[in-house]
């Protein structure tokens, strides 16, 4: 089973649920996929096993076999080529690596070389989770394919849960695509609200199964509560705001580990996305 | 010599607009024959990224010699500086008021892109 944390505020806890779901499953895969600003690892005391440098192929003009037909200058949505003066020019740093330009270059005046996008760390802990972590290299826009770098360490047949970026771009859905179960988490107020309204919009769209978890509950109002009643949407788990758990994840703490009295509530919610999960399977 | 100004209208009298990569339309002149042709640039001007570039290789497909806009970041300038197309940059308000500064020799060549990339 693969369960992706998701939000559309960000702020809102995917990693701080992330990472205790992962504890209290453990052994279990935890991908952190928010390759912008990976920071599961801070959480989890285990040390570097590997890093893996992922590179992406962009295109490198042969000139003189180039005759100036423009077909790949054409063909390329991300404006990453372009012709001068009779001559094929690329702006690496615009391409997305997609490969079209070399496969509609009849001349063969097109080759790939590799570059670098960023890394995957790979750690385990002692209680077993085995955490796979993206990380973008500053300057580099490609969050999506090095979330996909990621998800290519999964384990099939294992528990999985993917730490996912914050929104509803490009990165979210890569990571998003082919989970089981998605949980979104908002908090209790007007910005949570409207931003999970947003993300309901895009799982919608993805057809995935999905729950909801309030973090900081009292906090705010209860329009979110309402909004996923009208919804039908599932409420998975209430966290409730207390300044303990703030201060323990401040520094590095586990909340199941410094404040054990949560414990039962991050299995509930693990039933509460196995329940969920069964539930949309047997509707569809 | 033809010469491509970034504009938002159809005729001479539409105002100059600032952007090269996301004018809506460049008003193509040409100096000796003294008549003119649009060109649509919606395209670019809703590119997700890479509108500079894109616009640059249009403009260097109508054949212009000389472009005069508001800004020109650095991919654009590159371009068009590969295909020898001057770029001048004008803060005149019309495209008619740019081409009389052109003819007056009131405008100096852009010897580098006056806009940083994004």
């Amino acid at each position: 089973m693969i369960v992706a944390i998701a939000s559309g505020k960000g702020g809102t806890g995917k990693t701080s649920l992330s990472v205790n779901l992962a504890a209290l499953l453990a052994p279990v895969q935890l991908l952190d996929c928010d390759v912008e600003e990976p920071n599961a690892h801070l959480f989890l005391k285990a040390d570097v096993e590997t890093e893996d440098v992922v590179s992406m192929a962009v295109p490198e003009m042969i000139p003189e076999r180039c005759n100036a037909c423009g077909k790949c200058v054409h063909f390329c949505q991300y404006n990453a080529l372009a012709l001068a003066g009779g001559k094929p020019m690329v702006f690496a740093d615009m391409c997305h690596g997609c490969g079209g330009c070399t496969l509609v270059c009849r001349r063969g005046a097109i080759r790939e070389h590799l570059q670098r996008i960023g890394v995957v760390t790979t750690r385990s802990t002692a209680n077993g989770v085995r955490l796979h972590s993206g990380c973008l290299d500053v300057g580099n826009s490609m969050a999506s394919m090095l979330v996909e770098a990621v998800k290519d360490r999964l384990k099939p047949g294992e528990v999985a849960i993917l730490d996912a970026p914050p929104g509803t771009t490009c990165p979210v859905v890569a990571t998003l695509r082919g989970v089981d179960f998605v949980v979104l988490v908002t908090e209790p107020t007007p910005f949570g609200l409207n931003d999970l309204k947003l993300a309901v919009a895009m799982v919608r769209a993805l057809g995935l199964p999905f729950g909801v978890v309030v973090n900081r509950a009292g906090s705010g109002d209860e329009r979110v509560q309402t909004y996923c009643a009208q919804e039908g949407i599932a409420l998975l788990l209430e966290i409730p705001h207390d300044r303990r758990i703030a201060e323990a994840h401040s520094n590095g703490q586990l909340i199941i580990e410094a404040l054990p009295e949560y414990r039962p509530h991050f299995e509930k919610l693990w039933q509460a996305i196995q329940q969920q999960a069964r539930t949309w399977r047997e509707a569809a | 010599m033809k010469i491509a100004f970034s504009t938002s209208g159809d005729h001479l009298a539409a105002a100059l607009d600032s952007r090269f990569g996301r004018a809506p339309k460049f008003l193509i002149y040409d100096l000796e024959a003294q008549s003119f042709e649009v060109i649509d640039n919606r395209q670019n001007l809703e590119a997700a990224q890479g509108a500079g570039i894109q616009t640059a290789h249009n403009i260097v497909a109508t054949g212009a010699g000389a472009i005069v806009t508001g800004h020109c970041g650095p991919k654009a300038f590159r371009v068009l500086q590969a295909s020898g197309i001057k770029v001048f940059n004008s803060d005149a308000a019309t495209v008619a008021e740019a081409l009389q500064c052109y003819r007056n020799g009131q405008l100096t060549e852009a010897l580098e892109p006056n806009s940083t990339g994004h």
